[in-house]
Formats: structure tokens, C-alpha cells, sequence
């Protein structure tokens, strides 16, 4: 095996007609990894925090998404039986063991049944939350943890997440430094989900159908201080 | 590998043109990729600026793959990964059947990979006892009917649904013959059911990789379905097979190519899912992959690199060539005999195969540069045909006609006077062959091209004699 690395480590330098290097070239690398030089961000992906906050809805309504907006933590409850009462849906909810949405005021709507915790599959509908939003593209970030299972992302028919203003950034690149922030340079938590709307696929004569894998539905809980009925 | 008719290029082309099901399909790719890529490069004024930037990211990493690949391995290692490096396909599946031994694994499932289907991963499974199930459900649907893909990032697309619902009669046999299938969505739900439970009763997931990233030792699966993410996150273990140039250096240089990827495949401004793995689960982790494995194969890749064809380990396999190719259009992927299809397998096909097998697929080209000039990777493809078409020549590969032909012609282009004197000629018969319709509807030695179409009839002088008689005047 071992073998198999000199042999295709060495064709490569063969095939680049040196040995290792030039000691400029390992500098460029190493600045290069240390410190990444950014590439050209749309201007889109630039713009200050009202503009931004709307494109990032209007991305993510054309990605299929459904929005609600909420004026603060506490009415978070509230929108998600409304959701779910909205879309005919039980009033049953798997959420992530993660403070930002287990320790919302449940109490507050005694007939959601919420449990927490991974997903088996037998899930309808989870709640999970979200460490930035992308306004560029509508996206999602995700990361998994001992309190965001990656399951709860996937197997549910419905997956709802929470996601608050001030989480969302312009572009990707901003949503790299606030996974370095959290987690250090160059350390990764086992999974980053980006997610773009609901999955979907064109796979059978190029007709698009929502609901391939992934959730059929994906509502975003945003916390942005305009309460809004608005789906 | 995968057994390649890529020799036959000249049959498989002439079934295909004759296939009035295959032709209907195609249809799909001429109108619809070509019309939603044109709309999302429009969309963002920076495409063209990003292209550039994609361009220059990946010709970095080719002058030092090396370095890249050992950082990237040194990442994976220190988070509880392995690297495993394999020469060619053969070591490649045995590292894969070895790992599925350790843990006596039954039945895996499979994101869609190139690379699985370049080394006909499958088959080879199968025969050592492990159920593969593909589940992309455009790679499920040709996996029951034991094809290749003809398409990089659309398999089924030669398919129409009457056919999707024959091979799902034919594979689910437990459920009833008599249900309604005929409409795209009661496919689709019986293939997310099926495949649900595959899902959760798989001990081992193989998913390919977009990117591997040096700076974290990460690898980035790029989907719409949703199907990589269950493949990687419910088994025991997570096998990442990857080829070597898919290394970039940071989550920068992802977010520069992602920008320019969805855009040419799709004419999606983002894929659904992006995900980012990185090792195993850690401890505390409720769900994931005990164990991650990254299968890094050559296959010829770091030979290429030291040829002129190195511009092609560019590509990122979003298919924008095979959609705006003439060619393709015509007569589809599986005429090409291989894995890939279209311009980018005109050139990977030789350099992975060799041209004896392969060097007909060069010449399946016009040469008219809609390949090259939607690539989000600027490669420049028709250049890179015209490099195989000339190996082929010097190394005796192509027929015997032709190469009289291009002799007798370089015999007479050599020589000013001569050449003068039979264009001529030539193009006085032309023109008196053309009669008063100007056209030619046959012609000796051409009779393929003007079985379809007439040939303009020159008008009676050479361009050199036209030429001359402007600087007399």
C-alpha cells in the first residue's frame, strides 16, 4: 500500500519534471492554506444587512423553500404548530438536542408532542438548527455535533429549521470564517451541510420532481423581528 | 474497468442515429441544459471572472499535486481517517472489497460516482458476494437494466418512463403487477421507498467526491437528491472513492469552482445539498460513519499530467460539454463505448484506455468550439482532439483511405505549381458537375457526406486565382 504512494507520488513528480518544489512555490502553498485567499465574490453576495436578509429570502423561496418570519425566540413554538397545522401535518416534532431549539418555549403549546434526538426514519417532521444562512444562493448551513444529528436533516418528509438574522452572511466565504470561528483553522465537525431547498431530481426524462431522498419540504423559522403569516 | 466498445464508435453512432426513442430523449439535452446554463451564467455578471479564477485554482493544483495530496492525506489521518492510494482499478476494488470484508459487509449502497463506474465497481462487488445498490435514482434505474451511464450528471437520460417502469416491474416483482406506474411521480415514490430501506440496512456507503480539500482533509459531495448524504451518514462506514485531481487547496477555492459547477450542469445557482465530510463521527456524535476512507486512484491520471492532455484533469464533470456538443446531441452517450461521453470523453477515453482502443472518438467532433467555450473550466478540448487525431495518424492507427488520402494531398500542397494547376482543374469539374442547380448530390470518395446533404458546387475559379486577378486590379 505504502508502495502504491511512493509509486504514485513519484509519476507525478516524474510527470512535473522535478522532485519537490521550488522553495517559492512551498511558501505559496503554505501562505495558500494558512491564510486562503479569496476568489471573486459576486457582488450579491456583498450586500449590507436589509438587502442581504431579503435576498437571502428571495433565494431561498425560488429554491423552493417556505419562509416564516417570527419577531423573536419565544414565537417560535407558535409558528411551528401553525406550520405544521397549515400543511396537514401531525403535531409531532423530532428536534435537535441542541440549546438554539430544544429549550424554546414548548410548554407554551402543550399538544405539540416534541421529542429529541436522532432520526430512525420513522420521523415525519424536524427541527433543526441552522449556524449561518447564505443570501448569495438561499443556502443553508448546517454542521453536525452531538446536539445536531446529521439524520434529522435527511430522513424526515418534512424538515423545518431555525435560523436567526444576524446568522446570515453575505457569501460562502463568510460562512467559512464563522466555521473557523466556531471550530478553529482547518478543523471540520464530521459533517457541513449546505442545503439549497428541498431534494428533489430531474432524473427521469429531465422532469423535476420534488422529494427524491431528502425532505419533500423544507420550511425556514426566520428570527427577524417582522412577525409574518406569510408561508 | 468497464468493458469498452469505444473501437466501434463508427456502429454504435450509426444504431444510435437509427434509434427513434434514443433520438426523442435527446431532445431534453439540446433544449433544456443549453437554455438554463445560457440563463444562470447570464444571471451573475462575475461567471466569466470566476471561470478564469476556477481555470487558474486547478492549474495550480496540477503543477503541485503532489504537495496537495499529501496534505490532504496528513489532514484525514489526524482526523481519524485513512488514505488509501491505488495505482489502477484493480487495486482500488480490492482496497474496497477488503475494507466491506472487515466488517462483513452484505449490502452497499452508493452515491453516484464516475469513478465507480470506471472501475466497474458493481460487478465486481457482485461477484464477491456484496449486494451494490446505486442510488441516485437515475443510476438505480440503469443499474436494474445493466447499462452505463450515457450521461456525466444524468445517467437515465436516454431513457423515456415507459422504460423506467418496465425495469422497476421487472425488479420489484414483490409489490403489484397490476399498480399504476405510468406517470414520472408513482415512479419516483416506488424508487424512495425501495431505496429508504436499503438506506437504513446498508452496513457500508461509497460516495465519490466533487472535491477533496487539502486544507482540512475534507471531501465535498455535491447532490440534488439527497442520496449521497443518506449513503455516507447511516452505515457503519463511509468509503470515499476519489481520483487524484479532484485535491483543491482550501474551502476558498470549493466555493470559487461550486459558483461555476451547479451553473454549467443544471443552470442551478446552488445544488440542494453540498455537504462537507471530515473523518469519522466524533465521540459524542449521535449519528455517522464509524469509519471514513478515502480510496485515492490514479489509473493513468499522473501520466497525464506529465502529457499534453494535462489541461483535461481540469475537469469537474458537469457535463456542459456533452450538452452543447453536436455530436452528442446526435447520437448520445453510450455510442461512445465508455464511462464518459461527449467532448471530455473524446479526450479522457484515449488517455485512459489508450488511442488503440479509443482514437476513433476524436474524430467525432465538428471542431466548432461550443464545448470549450461553455467549460467552466476554460480546458481547451477541440485543441486536445486535434492532438489525439494527430497520434492517431502517427502511429498508423487510422484507415488506410484516409491516410492515402491526407498523403496525396500533402504530395500536392508541397508543391505551389502543382497545386495551382489541380485546384483548378478541380474546381472547373465542380462547378460543371453542379450543373445549373450549383449542387452536387453525389461525389466519388464522399458519397457518406452527400448521402444527407448536397454539396455546394464551386463557382469555377480558385481562391488563388481570384486572389490574384484583386492585386492585378
Amino acid at each position: 500500500m505504502s508502495d502504491a504512494r511512493a509509486q504514485v507520488l513519484g509519476t507525478i513528480r516524474k510527470s512535473l519534471r522535478r522532485d519537490q518544489p521550488s522553495s517559492n512555490q512551498q511558501a505559496e502553498i503554505e501562505s495558500r492554506l494558512t491564510d486562503p485567499p479569496r476568489g471573486p465574490i459576486p457582488a450579491r453576495g456583498q450586500l449590507a444587512s436589509t438587502a442581504r436578509i431579503e435576498l437571502f429570502v428571495s433565494m431561498a423561496k425560488e429554491a423552493a423553500c417556505t419562509i416564516a418570519h417570527v419577531a423573536d425566540r419565544a414565537a417560535v413554538p407558535a409558528a411551528v404548530a401553525e406550520y405544521l397545522a397549515r400543511e396537514n401535518l401531525p403535531a409531532k416534532l423530532r428536534v435537535a438536542p441542541d440549546a438554539a431549539v430544544a429549550d424554546l418555549p414548548w410548554s407554551t403549546r402543550p399538544l405539540l408532542e416534541i421529542t429529541s434526538g436522532r432520526s430512525d426514519g420513522s420521523d415525519e417532521v424536524s427541527l433543526t438548527p441552522a449556524l449561518a444562512g447564505i443570501a448569495e444562493t438561499g443556502t443553508l448551513m448546517l454542521t453536525s455535533g452531538p446536539e445536531r444529528p446529521t439524520t434529522l436533516n435527511f430522513l424526515p418528509e418534512t424538515h423545518i429549521v431555525l435560523l436567526t438574522a444576524d446568522q446570515v452572511v453575505g457569501g460562502m466565504e463568510e460562512a467559512w470564517a464563522k466555521l473557523r470561528e466556531r471550530y478553529g483553522r482547518g478543523v471540520m465537525p464530521r459533517t457541513v451541510n449546505l442545503i439549497t431547498g428541498p431534494s428533489r431530481s430531474a432524473d427521469i426524462e429531465q422532469t423535476l420532481q420534488m422529494g427524491a431522498h431528502g425532505p419533500r419540504r423544507l420550511h425556514i423559522i426566520l428570527v427577524d423581528g417582522q412577525a409574518t403569516a406569510e408561508p | 474497468m468497464q468493458h469498452a466498445t469505444s473501437h466501434n464508435f463508427k456502429n454504435n453512432a450509426q444504431r444510435a442515429l437509427g434509434d427513434a426513442q434514443l433520438q426523442r430523449a435527446l431532445g431534453h439535452v439540446k433544449k433544456n441544459f443549453v437554455e438554463r446554463r445560457a440563463a444562470a451564467a447570464a444571471r451573475l455578471p462575475e461567471f466569466e471572472a470566476l471561470r478564469d479564477h476556477a481555470r487558474d485554482i486547478k492549474n495550480h493544483v496540477l503543477e503541485n499535486l503532489d504537495v496537495y495530496l499529501e496534505r490532504f492525506e496528513s489532514k484525514v489521518v489526524a482526523n481519524g481517517g485513512q488514505v488509501h492510494w491505488c495505482e489502477d482499478a484493480e487495486a482500488a476494488r480490492q482496497t474496497i472489497l477488503r475494507i466491506c470484508r472487515s466488517v462483513n459487509a452484505k449490502l452497499v449502497t452508493r452515491g453516484k460516482t464516475m469513478i465507480g463506474e470506471e472501475i466497474d465497481l458493481n460487478d465486481f462487488l457482485e461477484a464477491n458476494g456484496i449486494t451494490p445498490v446505486e442510488t441516485d435514482l437515475g443510476e438505480y434505474i440503469i443499474q436494474l437494466r445493466h447499462e452505463p451511464p450515457s450521461h456525466l450528471i444524468a445517467p437515465a437520460i436516454h431513457l423515456n418512463k415507459e422504460q423506467v417502469a418496465e425495469a422497476f416491474r421487472a425488479a420489484h416483482t414483490d409489490l403489484d403487477p397490476k399498480r399504476a406506474l405510468s406517470e414520472a411521480p408513482a415512479l419516483l415514490a416506488e424508487a424512495r421507498a425501495r431505496l429508504r430501506s436499503r438506506f437504513l440496512a446498508a452496513d457500508v456507503g461509497i460516495t465519490g467526491a466533487n472535491f477533496l480539500v487539502a486544507e482540512t482533509g475534507s471531501s465535498i459531495i455535491v447532490t440534488n437528491e439527497g442520496n449521497g448524504d443518506l449513503t455516507q451518514t447511516l452505515p457503519k462506514i463511509h468509503i470515499v472513492l476519489a481520483s487524484l485531481e479532484k485535491v483543491v487547496p482550501t474551502l476558498e477555492d470549493a466555493a470559487t469552482i461550486l459558483r461555476v459547477l451547479a451553473r454549467s450542469a443544471t443552470g442551478q445557482e446552488m445544488s440542494v445539498y453540498t455537504t462537507i465530510s471530515t473523518g469519522p463521527r466524533r465521540a459524542d456524535d449521535l449519528d455517522g460513519p464509524e469509519q471514513y476512507h478515502v480510496v485515492l486512484l490514479d489509473n493513468g491520471r499522473s501520466r497525464m499530467l506529465g502529457s499534453e492532455f494535462r489541461d483535461a484533469l481540469r475537469c469537474i464533470r458537469c457535463g456542459a460539454c456533452l450538452n452543447h456538443c453536436p455530436i452528442y446531441h446526435a447520437v448520445g452517450g453510450h455510442a461512445y463505448g465508455w464511462v464518459y461521453s461527449g467532448p471530455i470523453g473524446a479526450v479522457l477515453t484515449p488517455s485512459l484506455l489508450g488511442v488503440e482502443e479509443a482514437g476513433h472518438l476524436p474524430n467525432a467532433s465538428t471542431f466548432c468550439g461550443r464545448c470549450e467555450s461553455v467549460c467552466p473550466m476554460r480546458i481547451p478540448l477541440p485543441k486536445m482532439m486535434r492532438h489525439w487525431r494527430e497520434q492517431e495518424f502517427s502511429r498508423h492507427l487510422s484507415p488506410p483511405a484516409a491516410r492515402w488520402a491526407l498523403q496525396l494531398w500533402a504530395f500536392v500542397a508541397k508543391r505551389p505549381p502543382l497545386y495551382r494547376l489541380v485546384t483548378g482543374i478541380g474546381a472547373r469539374l465542380l462547378k460543371m458537375g453542379g450543373g445549373r442547380a450549383g449542387r452536387l448530390r453525389s461525389l466519388p470518395f464522399a458519397g457518406g457526406w452527400t448521402a444527407h446533404r448536397d454539396m455546394p458546387a464551386p463557382e469555377g475559379r480558385t481562391f488563388q486565382q481570384l486572389w490574384a486577378e484583386r492585386g492585378r486590379r
